[in-house]
């Protein structure tokens, strides 16, 4: 039980941009912040951090109560997206920084700062200033001075994201094995689904202030415990629908009716919302148990291995990712078929029921 | 944001405390306590209350020189601004130029305020200073010493060579920082110039322009070396604003009372339309 | 709208250039034609940006000529030249209306009134931001304010080509793939000619029908999303291209065949490599590696799960290999065979694709 948060919240002026929140994380672990833009995944992090003073509400590390502690009282390190190093110090004296201001003798920072290097693969440049680096050499540096110092809490606010999409690729792959070996507790903000599921860990998925669920990042993602929880962990959004269930199948806004797996018969008759991932939406029939979708094809777009299509089913937009080159042309009538196996049931109150 | 608390840090600021009550509280007070009170030689104090107010306000000395003031600041807000903001547009962007039109346009702001008095004292007069004589072998009857009318055209010519150059600098600063994918975005578009600075510059120009008409109204609503270098007020008590007005009630007679209630009412004055001016352009901004 | 030909453009930032690492874009021929998509894609300085602006008329080329309709247009200024481009952040009028925003264009160039509110009705609709016409422009979201941007290259009607800077880079995440969604529909649409400037290979393969890949200043391969998905010509554009990118693994060829770690594996064009020289690497994509009952025998370090599919890390002896396995399929603990697709293994000497013309 190494940091606990106890209800707290934070309040600026009328607005909460934190709703009371209480979180339990272990050493050694691996956490995402999942959400929108201004979900609330800077302020969280920088209140955990001690950066930001919660309104209400408790910080427990490792046993003591560190609510009203600053972060410099903290063993803490931050990195930003926008690259964050000082200026006028060369790439060793960045990541010395921490060191120096610990007190450390220099035998000690030179063999710290030469690993961390190594790590990030800087010791080329160590004589450099930052304004001669890359942008990815810039975020590197800031990365090896936040694991320089051994901290206790390692946070990453979306620090791949003024990077470029391949750049962010490769360091994305090198992150696990930078932070690996330590026992600190690590939080790295996104918006992006995707970068979760890569990362595996734990996530928490935010949205306007709140978190929706907290769990193993792969379970949460097969087993959203909310509509709102599947939206923030889905990109493109997921498909949604508000169905009637009737038996052994389900009518669908818009007239169709879609057969039901075996397990999914047994729930209660009723109204449900339910979501399907555009993975499971193909233009082939490839599942068992399937429900079509007809509409008018608004775009198709196509990458080198697969492709999305978009579909006007009368009010409701569809998504599909299917594997594969399949150019439909636009305004032409399309049948996708969404596999019903893999639907969400979300009941009146907005639980996962299947 | 509000911060985790650290006390450590109001123990760095109480000697700026300290020294900015004694310099700035202190005598504020002080003047405070002799505009409501009459006083012999500073040594004995009647209460008068608001008597030195009303005098003041009753006063057509006082409505001559807050007249005289009103038109001078008036004049030289509407002659700086639009020059400034002119000379800003011509100015280069890049190149070898720009520091030396930088540097140029620096060097009246730093020639001290009396030295800026006696130099347009000398360089006006209608028999040696370059402008004078040449004014009067151009034909026309020029003598700032005599003409009321020679007296103001040459302040406000002064004021003008002074600070137009800070209005430059704050423009120009204001322009540089505009994208450059404004200007592409307008050619493609095909504004005109005159389209482009209205629709581009000039919106986005706005804080800085706030700055510097709040900037030029406060310190030309003050304005006291200058002129006195120049002119000393005259001829007679034509250019007499209310800052020579003021120095001439405080330390000419020995009146405190006077002098102090002047100063308060003075104060006021530049602060309330200060804050008018300042609240309206930030509500607009709001908008 | 216009057939673009591009032909031996050269472009340095400095005013004497000397040698080739001068020249921030190297030569460069191209020829496009009327209505279509397309994308310039690389990473951060490679040149796309130089060579759009050049398009765009915002540069003068060093050297080279470039042509619209078979018309030299290398002298004229973008306004001669009609195009329309959409910045990386949305450049709007902020004291104008939506409406105004919209209509400018048009009132500079002297169309009636009538016809303009005609077509920014049009616009509007297409752009759905018919409810905001009369608001002031500066109170919109990032992406409502991108799409006032594209709305006035659209609303004239002799536009050549639209050209887009990376226009998704101030969009909120979640609203990018609608944005970008919007684009290909209005493209397909309108079928003007448009060009498109990313990093991000997604954008760009979604989006074009052409893609022209870049690196150092130079198109490594020009080429439909499939073509470059599947044949990738250069290692540069195997790696850039797909996520995870292509695996390269060190190879030699000995009497026709492929061996990697003095195994044989089947390649596309093993033949052609015969006589190639100069460091040789096999090439396949994660996608096109499976587990198999015979083939390479490997060990997995790491299993990754994105949810609509898994990537796997492996490595043969000590090399490290990826796959894609899609989602429900087995994945065994610890030792595996690996099968490489042989259609869509190749082979490349010294990062060029062995034995086809460069």
């Amino acid at each position: 039980m190494a940091l606990e948060l106890k209800n707290v919240t934070k309040r600026v002026g009328a607005e909460i941009h934190i709703h009371a929140t209480s979180l339990v994380v272990e050493d050694g672990s691996f956490n995402i912040l999942l959400g929108a833009t201004r979900s609330g995944k800077t302020t969280l992090m920088q209140v955990m951090a001690g950066i930001q003073r919660p309104t209400s509400g408790e910080i427990w590390h490792h046993g003591k109560n560190v609510t009203g502690l600053p972060v410099q009282a903290r063993n803490v390190s931050m990195v930003y997206q926008q690259f964050i190093n000082y200026p006028m110090l060369s790439v060793y004296e960045n990541i010395a920084s921490p060191l120096r201001v610990a007190g450390l003798g220099e035998a000690d920072i030179k063999a710290r700062v030469g690993r961390a290097a190594e790590i990030l693969r800087l010791t080329p440049m160590l004589n450099r200033k930052p304004s001669e680096l890359s942008g990815g050499q810039q975020q590197r540096t800031a990365i090896a001075r936040a694991i320089v110092k051994d901290s206790d809490i390692i946070f990453l606010d979306e620090p791949l994201a003024n990077l470029d999409y391949k750049l962010r690729e490769e360091l994305r792959d090198e992150l696990p094995r930078m932070l690996s070996g330590r026992n600190a507790i690590v939080f790295y903000a996104t918006t992006e689904p995707h970068e979760a599921l890569l990362f595996g860990g734990s996530t928490m998925t935010l949205h306007e202030g709140r978190i929706t669920q907290f769990g193993k990042t792969s379970e949460i993602y097969r087993e959203p415990n909310s509509l709102l929880s599947a939206r923030v962990f889905s990109d493109p959004p997921i498909n949604t629908a508000r169905v009637a269930k009737k038996g052994k199948s389900i009518s669908v806004q818009g007239g169709s009716t879609w057969p039901l797996t075996a397990e999914q018969a047994k729930l209660p008759d009723g109204e449900y919302d339910i979501g399907i991932r555009p993975h499971h939406v193909t233009t082939k029939k490839e599942a068992a148990v399937t429900g079509a979708v007809k509409g008018r094809v608004l775009v198709t777009e196509i990458s080198g291995s697969e492709s999305i299509i978009h579909v006007d089913t009368g009010g409701r937009t569809w998504v599909s990712q299917s594997h594969g080159v399949h150019p439909h042309k636009v305004g032409e009538q399309a049948t996708l078929h969404a596999d019903v196996a893999h639907a969400l049931f979300f009941n009146q109150q907005g639980k996962l029921v299947a | 944001m509000n911060k985790t608390y650290n006390n450590k840090a109001w123990w760095f600021v109480l000697p700026v405390f300290v020294m900015v009550a004694f310099n700035a509280l202190v005598p504020l007070m002080t003047v405070v306590n002799y505009s409501i009170q009459e006083s012999f030689a500073a040594n004995e104090f009647f209460w008068a209350g608001a008597r030195w107010f009303q005098e003041l306000l009753r006063n057509p000395d006082f409505h001559a020189s807050l007249g005289r003031q009103i038109v001078f600041t008036g004049a030289v807000l509407l002659i700086e601004m639009p020059l400034g903001l002119a000379i800003a547009l011509c100015m280069p962007r890049t190149g070898p130029w720009v520091s030396v039109c930088l540097v140029l346009m620096a060097l009246p702001l730093l020639v001290p305020w009396n030295v800026v008095g006696s130099m347009w004292n000398i360089m006006a007069l209608p028999d040696i200073g370059l402008l004078g004589k040449g004014l009067n072998a151009l034909g026309i009857n020029y003598n700032y010493t005599r003409q009321p009318a020679a007296a103001w055209f040459t302040v406000i010519l002064m004021d003008v060579w002074h600070w137009t150059s800070l209005v430059v600098l704050l423009c120009y600063a204001g322009l540089v920082s505009i994208p450059d994918a404004y200007y592409q975005a307008a050619k493609i578009d095909g504004a005109r110039p005159w389209a482009v600075f209205r629709f581009i510059q000039l919106p986005k120009l706005k804080h800085v322009l706030t700055i510097a008409i709040l900037l030029r109204f406060m310190d030309s609503f003050m304005i006291y070396t200058e002129v006195i270098v120049l002119t000393g007020g005259g001829p007679g008590s034509t250019t007499k604003f209310l800052s020579i007005d003021l120095m001439q009630k405080a330390l000419g007679g020995f009146d405190l009372g006077p002098a102090a209630a002047f100063s308060i009412v003075y104060f006021l004055i530049i602060l309330v339309l200060s804050w008018l001016f300042y609240t309206l352009m930030m509500r607009e901004e709001a908008n | 709208m216009a057939r673009i030909t591009i032909s031996n453009l050269r472009h340095a930032y400095v005013p004497q250039p000397a040698r080739p690492e001068d020249y921030a874009l190297k030569r460069v021929d191209l020829d496009w034609n009327d209505g279509g998509a397309y994308a310039l894609l690389g990473p951060s300085g490679c040149g796309k940006t130089t060579l759009l602006n050049l398009i765009s008329g915002l540069l003068q080329p060093s050297e080279g000529r470039i042509l619209f309709d078979d018309v030299d247009v290398t002298g004229k200024t973008p306004e001669q030249r009609n195009i329309a481009q959409v910045f990386q952040f949305p450049v709007i009028y902020d004291t104008m209306t939506v409406y105004d925003n919209l209509a400018f264009p048009l009132r500079n160039r002297g169309v009636g009134e009538e016809e303009i509110k005609r077509r920014v009705s049009a616009i509007g609709d297409m752009l759905e931001l018919t409810p905001t016409l009369a608001r002031r422009a500066a109170g919109l979201t990032a992406d409502g304010k991108q799409k006032i941007s594209l709305g006035r290259g659209l609303v004239r009607s002799d536009v050549n080509v639209i050209m887009f800077d990376e226009p998704l880079t101030v969009i909120d995440p979640h609203l990018k793939w609608q944005l970008r969604s919007k684009l290909k529909e209005l493209q397909q649409r309108i079928k003007r000619t448009m060009i498109y400037v990313t990093h991000d290979q997604t954008e760009a393969l979604t989006f074009a029908d052409q893609v022209v890949v870049m690196n150092n200043g130079e198109v490594v391969q020009t080429g439909t999303p499939i073509e470059l998905f599947e044949r990738p010509m250069h290692t540069f554009v195997g790696h850039f291209i797909g996520t995870p990118g292509m695996n390269l693994l060190p190879c030699e060829v000995k009497g026709g065949k492929a061996y990697i770690a003095g195994h044989a594996v089947a390649a596309a064009n093993a033949k052609l490599a015969a006589s190639a020289t100069g460091k040789l690497e096999l090439g396949v994509r994660p996608e096109f590696v499976s587990f198999a009952k015979t083939g390479f025998a490997a060990e997995i370090t790491r299993v990754s799960d994105i949810g609509r599919y898994k990537v796997v890390e492996a490595r043969i002896k000590d090399l490290p290999v990826k796959l894609v396995v899609p989602e429900g399929e087995a994945i065994p603990e610890k030792q595996a065979r690996l099968a490489f697709d042989p259609h869509h293994t190749q082979i490349y000497a010294d990062g060029w694709i062995a034995g086809a013309p460069r």
